[in-house]
């Protein structure tokens, strides 16, 4: 009953606030008029942006544009994290880092990924934290949000706009006030917030502590917004300063999910096709809650090895979760943070039973369940244009999606990036599994071993960034490729997209008739769904009945 | 034409797709199916790894057996729809191969061989000749015999100008003497062009054929990964895979159904337009069919009978209805056009009026004259002699006049409230008086009203062609239960309504047969010009109709919203059948790993369907995926059920019978092999 409570507390809140921020995305991202306060405010970005923000551009320039702003700001937080010890607001002193867990981090925090190979609290200065990471915090959910926006009206026959337009509208009319608004939420629930360095205090008992803090609620509320999910602490959102008690959980979980809902309205506004939006998010919901029923059910049994002893069993499992939060809580964020590109953690997924530990990979396998600010519902596009054409084709006619026919250079593009997710994840896994890259940093022998290594690859390429834990990942081996894998699943599943619209908005657009497919209807919403479910089982079946699914089947024996 | 093979799997066409599915092994024809030639990869590797395969030689052998007959059941879908259409091009092509044609060359004749015809070249042809090449008579008139080509033994009139002066190659010249200008070369009339289609080799693949196979491949690439990566899994796990087994898998994964039998599902849908007499000219045309959205009909023919018919009789006032259809009836008895017979039975039935035998001296027919615009009959004999017209209203009315008459007010009012309801309206007149209106009207065709309802659910809509008026127009429209009607049409206002329907997005088709339709068939995006049109109309659509009936585009429509289907749905059925696949072999390869002393390991507990041992379990899934290409070929060939409905309703049929049926049909299969091939201890 608290689970449920639970789960309607935190979907149905999310839902809920994500239609009035749909149509403030659509006002702030691609606004209708530009009479009033919209068109100032759109005056200023293009005097401050120069000549970069001067005109609208093809899918192919567009791109160009987001692919250099990329690598600039790539460089640019690189040069701060390799320089940090020289640099000011390092109270704590915190010294040189290894070349390769630079490459890694920034990859992964220019790629909205946020996995980390560090310890935050250990490693990094104030000013990375604050210039380098949080900045690209707001940007990579900015650019994700962008390309949406380009896409969307690509699809419905426009140019793409300007990208560097779109960042700043992303970043300033909806990052920046939404964080604005959650951080001293954060703060009044007991986020810490300072500037200052570590406490030393004596324990009880006579020891010394540093007590790390800093700026953790302004951190914390991008981390969560912007789908990023990278901690100011080690432990993540287990950490008693970054989650301190059931509301921050509580606001912190809303806040997973509440921009890629939002995303997925502000899509249908900006193509004029709501019910079709509806149609999605419904499906979207749907995997969603099968994934938080499934995660809550498997849970609730306690961990095999406590099985046969002697103590209470009615508690679920309690192995790695945060007793303040409850036992539910923990499944709950783990489905929301995978399904969203989020990857923050309240609890250890290392711990969960092996079957709920599926649930995750699941989520960032398909990848599509919401997913990231902006770059979530450009997956599902992908997985949309296949459905598309697969229930075109059963119609008796040719494929087409939002009036524009699919013909052969959108199907190429789009099981091109299928692709390319299957290979970073199943190729990176086998590589790691064969070679002692991976095999020497298992904790775990077996299936579970196999796991870690699944989940690790299975989080870059879905640019997730949480962690199985249980694995030595900082290593050169590690850094590098998942670094590249981040990279690449990145900007791959975005360029190829935009492409696609690019192409699409070029068609002469198709009149509706009875003959057409519908893709506002419940039959479609069951053709996507099942499309999105054979399309992953069909490639990861194996995979996971070698990891989680053997582990569960070998504690069943 | 000739004999139709009806039965799928006649012997005369078998034997031959067997030795071409043997023929289509050659690497390059199987490089352009990229699932095909995958498979026959696996099967040479799989082949090559019987030498190594000690203690499983039986199973190897068996494995790399079926792998081949999965490339040859392939081949063999292939080869049969081929070979069907390659059965009707060959009747029709024998009928050319021998002819000779008679060229005149500075006014003298010279035999040479029809092969060696050029473009522009004269020939002669007279009775009994055979017409060596399409092309365009440009001399004299003669009755043809196109039963050839069309099957109808009726000879049809061919002459030099005017809308009926195309001759197809092949065609037989019945009476008289025609010069003939040769418009295509032999190898590239439209005949030659479909027959070229139904080949294989020569075969373009259409746009969405294009793009189902890039999906299959790319289908194939994912599978691939899935394959090659699951040997290092295995290894991790303890389970050393052999090859054989992993191709096995890879096989069986990759959507070897639909691969196999996409070329068979293109051709067929070719083939059936050409059982149903329609040549096109590409691929891409019948798949456009399936994509249209406005059908523009012409009245005449398609939606009417070609004739208008006397329905009802309106006498003047005073005078007896019965006396009206004696006059009406007198006035057409030497009226041999359809209209005037229909008065004449319409006398008979309706008032027992028989018609009479007239002695020729007392009276003289007046013929229809397009100056007068009237017909009738004037009666010499007696005191006073009698002359009865029949007209149009104005020409009756000046002919009344003129005969000291007043015209009836009355009379021509129920000849205009005729005209509204969409008749034509006759006024019959004796003398100075005017005796009432014969009604014609244009006759429904039946069962067109329930063809349009269906063209209507499945979204398409019809647009009615017509020279009549406005008020005639949509009286027609209204009963026909046509969508909208485009009255008065000149060639002109058709092509702009195509080019408006399409800057609307939509997909037009189209029939015609004069050459001044032509520009509208080449701007339609199916243009269906009829066999006894001109040649210029034949060049620019992209079908040939050889019945001449323009009905037939809505069957047109329906084979290629069929093909398109049909393709739809194996497709999803190939998928769906991944499934069980997974839960037979995945079980297999791993059921001893992580296994305690004794007790098989933990993952035997995926194999629900309790198959016999891994190697029948293995065995049994390459075999159903082997059988099923063959079960489904007479599917692939006839092409799925089509019901005119909603798009809604089709994809929620089809979804569940291919989507569903293909989970649960391997589950199945698998399992009922599974249990002969453990009872046959073939493993």
């Amino acid at each position: 009953m608290d689970a449920i409570l639970l789960i309607l507390l935190i979907v149905g809140g999310a839902t809920a606030l994500s239609w009035p921020l749909g149509r403030h995305l659509r006002q702030a991202m691609d606004p209708v008029s530009l009479d009033g306060a919209a068109g100032r405010v759109d005056r200023w970005f293009r005097a401050f942006g120069g000549p970069l923000t001067r005109g609208d551009h093809g899918w192919k320039r567009y791109c160009f544009d987001l692919l250099t702003f990329n690598v600039v700001m790539f460089a640019i937080s690189f040069v701060i994290l390799a320089t940090q010890q020289w640099l000011p607001l390092n109270p704590d002193g915190k010294g040189e880092l290894e070349g390769s867990l630079i490459f890694n981090t920034v990859a992964s925090f220019t790629s909205n990924t946020n996995l980390q190979h560090y310890s935050g609290e250990a490693s990094m200065s104030h000013l990375s934290q604050v210039c380098s990471l949080m900045w690209l915090q707001f940007v990579s959910p900015a650019v994700g949000l962008a390309a949406l926006v380009a896409m969307a009206r690509g699809l419905a026959g426009r140019a793409m706009g300007n990208f560097f337009v779109d960042v700043q509208r992303a970043t300033f009319l909806v990052m920046l006030p939404a964080c604005v608004v959650l951080a001293p939420v954060l703060v009044l629930l007991g986020t810490p917030m300072t500037l200052a360095g570590s406490v030393t205090a004596t324990t009880l008992e006579g020891a010394e502590q540093v007590i790390a803090r800093g700026p953790v609620a302004a951190f914390l509320a991008v981390k969560q917004l912007g789908t990023n999910g990278g901690g100011f602490f080690g432990p993540n959102s287990t950490h008693p300063f970054e989650n301190p008690n059931f509301w921050t959980n509580v606001v912190s979980a809303i806040a997973i999910v509440v921009l890629p809902m939002s995303c997925v309205w502000m899509f249908g506004r900006i193509v004029g096709r709501m019910r079709h939006a509806a149609v999605v998010f419904a499906v979207m919901t749907a995997l969603l809650l099968v994934k938080v029923g499934c995660a809550m059910a498997w849970e609730a049994a306690p961990t095999p090895a406590f099985a046969s002893l002697p103590i209470l069993h009615d508690t679920g499992n309690l192995e790695g979760k945060e007793l303040r939060f409850g036992a539910a809580a923990g499944p709950l964020w783990a489905v929301l943070t995978t399904c969203t590109s989020n990857g923050s953690v309240n609890c250890m997924h290392d711990s969960l039973n092996p079957l709920t530990g599926m649930v995750p990979m699941v989520g960032m396998w398909l990848n599509a369940t919401f997913g990231g600010v902006g770059v979530g519902l450009i997956n599902m596009f992908l997985y949309i244009v296949l459905a598309v054409f697969l229930a075109g084709m059963m119609v008796g006619r040719t494929p087409e999606y939002l009036n524009r026919r699919v013909e052969v250079r959108e199907v190429k593009l789009a099981v091109l990036a299928v692709f390319a997710h299957a290979l970073f994840v199943l190729g990176g896994t086998a590589l790691f599994a064969a070679t002692p890259w991976g095999q020497s940093t298992l904790n775990n022998p077996g299936a579970h071993g196999f796991s870690e290594i699944l989940y690790e690859f299975s989080s870059s390429s879905a640019n997730n960034g949480s962690g199985f834990e249980g694995l030595g990942d900082n290593t050169v081996p590690w850094n590098v490729a998942t670094g590249l894998v981040m990279l690449l699943a990145r900007f791959i599943p975005i360029l190829l997209p935009l492409a696609i619209a690019g192409s699409m908005s070029q068609k002469r657009s198709t009149a509706q008739s009875a003959g057409t497919l519908a893709i506002d209807t419940t039959t479609f919403g069951v053709m996507l769904l099942a499309t999105i479910l054979f399309l992953g089982a069909l490639t990861f079946f194996p995979a996971a009945v070698l990891g989680p699914v053997a582990e569960h089947l070998q504690f069943m024996k | 034409m000739t004999r139709k093979p009806d039965s799928l799997f006649a012997s005369e066409l078998l034997r031959p797709a067997v030795a071409a599915s043997f023929r289509k092994l050659h690497p390059r024809t199987l490089a352009k199916n990229p699932v095909v030639f995958v498979t026959a990869l696996g099967a040479l590797a799989t082949t090559a790894c019987i030498p190594t395969a000690g203690a499983e030689l039986g199973f190897v052998i068996q494995l790399s057996l079926w792998l081949w007959f999965t490339v040859l059941f392939a081949n063999f879908a292939e080869a049969m729809a081929e070979g069907r259409g390659r059965a009707q091009a060959d009747a029709l092509r024998r009928q050319r191969s021998e002819t000779a044609a008679r060229l005149l060359r500075d006014g003298r004749e010279e035999r040479i061989a029809a092969s060696d015809l050029k473009k522009g070249d004269i020939v002669v042809c007279e009775t009994g000749d055979t017409i060596p090449a399409d092309g365009d008579v440009i001399e004299g008139i003669a009755s043809v015999d196109e039963s050839a080509i069309t099957g109808e033994s009726a000879p049809v009139i061919r002459e030099s100008g005017g809308d009926r002066s195309a001759v197809s190659g092949g065609t037989r010249v019945l009476s008289d003497r025609i010069v003939v200008c040769i418009t295509m070369e032999k190898g590239h009339g439209f005949l030659d062009r479909m027959i070229a289609m139904v080949e294989g080799a020569r075969r373009q693949k259409t746009p969405n054929e294009v793009a189902l196979t890039v999906l299959l491949a790319a289908l194939t690439l994912i599978f691939l990964l899935v394959c090659v990566t699951l040997r290092p899994f295995g290894t991790f796990a303890g389970a050393e895979l052999s090859a054989p087994v992993l191709i096995a898998l890879l096989v069986c994964l990759i959507p070897t159904t639909i691969g196999a039998l996409v070329s068979a599902i293109g051709i067929s849908g070719i083939d059936r337009l050409i059982r149903r007499n329609v040549m096109a000219t590409s691929g891409r045309a019948v798949e456009a069919a399936g994509d249209v959205d406005v059908l523009l009909l012409d009245k005449t023919g398609t939606i009417t009978l070609g004739n208008r018919i006397a329905t009802d009789l309106v006498p003047a006032h005073g005078v007896p209805v019965e006396q009206l259809a004696d006059a009406a009836q007198l006035a057409s008895l030497a009226d041999q056009t359809p209209e005037g017979r229909s008065i004449v039975v319409l006398a008979k039935n309706r008032f027992g009026i028989r018609a009479r035998e007239l002695a020729a001296p007392h009276a003289t027919f007046v013929p229809f004259s397009a100056s007068t615009r009237m017909s009738g009959v004037d009666f010499a004999d007696g005191s006073r002699p009698r002359r009865i017209r029949k007209g149009a209203a104005e020409a009756i009315t000046t002919f009344v006049s003129r005969e000291g008459g007043v015209p009836d007010r009355a009379v021509l009012a129920s000849a205009e409230a005729i005209a509204r309801a969409g008749g034509t309206p006759l006024v019959v007149a004796e003398g100075a008086r005017m005796l009432g209106v014969v009604q014609l009207k244009d006759v429904v065709k039946g069962g067109i009203q329930q063809r349009f309802a269906h063209l209507r659910a499945v979204g398409i809509q019809t647009v009615m062609i017509t020279g009549d008026n406005p008020l005639t127009a949509a009286a027609i429209a209204a009963e026909a239960g046509v969508d909208s009607f485009l009255a008065e049409a000149t060639p002109e206002m058709k092509l702009q309504r195509i080019c408006d329907e399409q800057a609307r997005g939509r997909l037009v088709a189209m029939t015609g047969d004069g050459t001044n339709d032509a520009p509208a068939l080449a701007q339609a995006d199916v243009g269906v010009a009829m066999n006894t049109g001109t040649q210029a109309a034949r060049e620019a659509g992209n079908m040939v109709d050889l019945d001449s009936n323009p009905t037939k585009l809505l069957d047109i429509v329906e084979i290629g919203k069929q093909l398109i289907m049909t393709r739809g749905a194996l497709t999803t059925f190939s998928l769906a059948n991944d499934v069980a696949k997974y839960f037979a072999i995945i079980p297999a390869m791993f059921a001893g790993i992580y296994a305690t002393a004794g007790a098989s390991g933990p993952l035997s507990a995926l194999d629900v369907m309790g198959l016999g041992s891994p190697q029948s379990a293995i065995l049994s899934a390459v075999i159903f995926n082997a059988l099923i290409i063959v079960a489904l070929i007479p599917l692939a060939l006839r092409g799925v059920a089509y019901r005119p409905a909603s798009a809604a309703v089709i994809l929620r049929r089809n979804l569940l019978i291919y989507g569903i049926g293909g989970v649960v049909a391997p589950f199945l299969g698998i399992k009922l092999l599974d249990v002969i091939v453990d009872a046959l201890h073939l493993v």
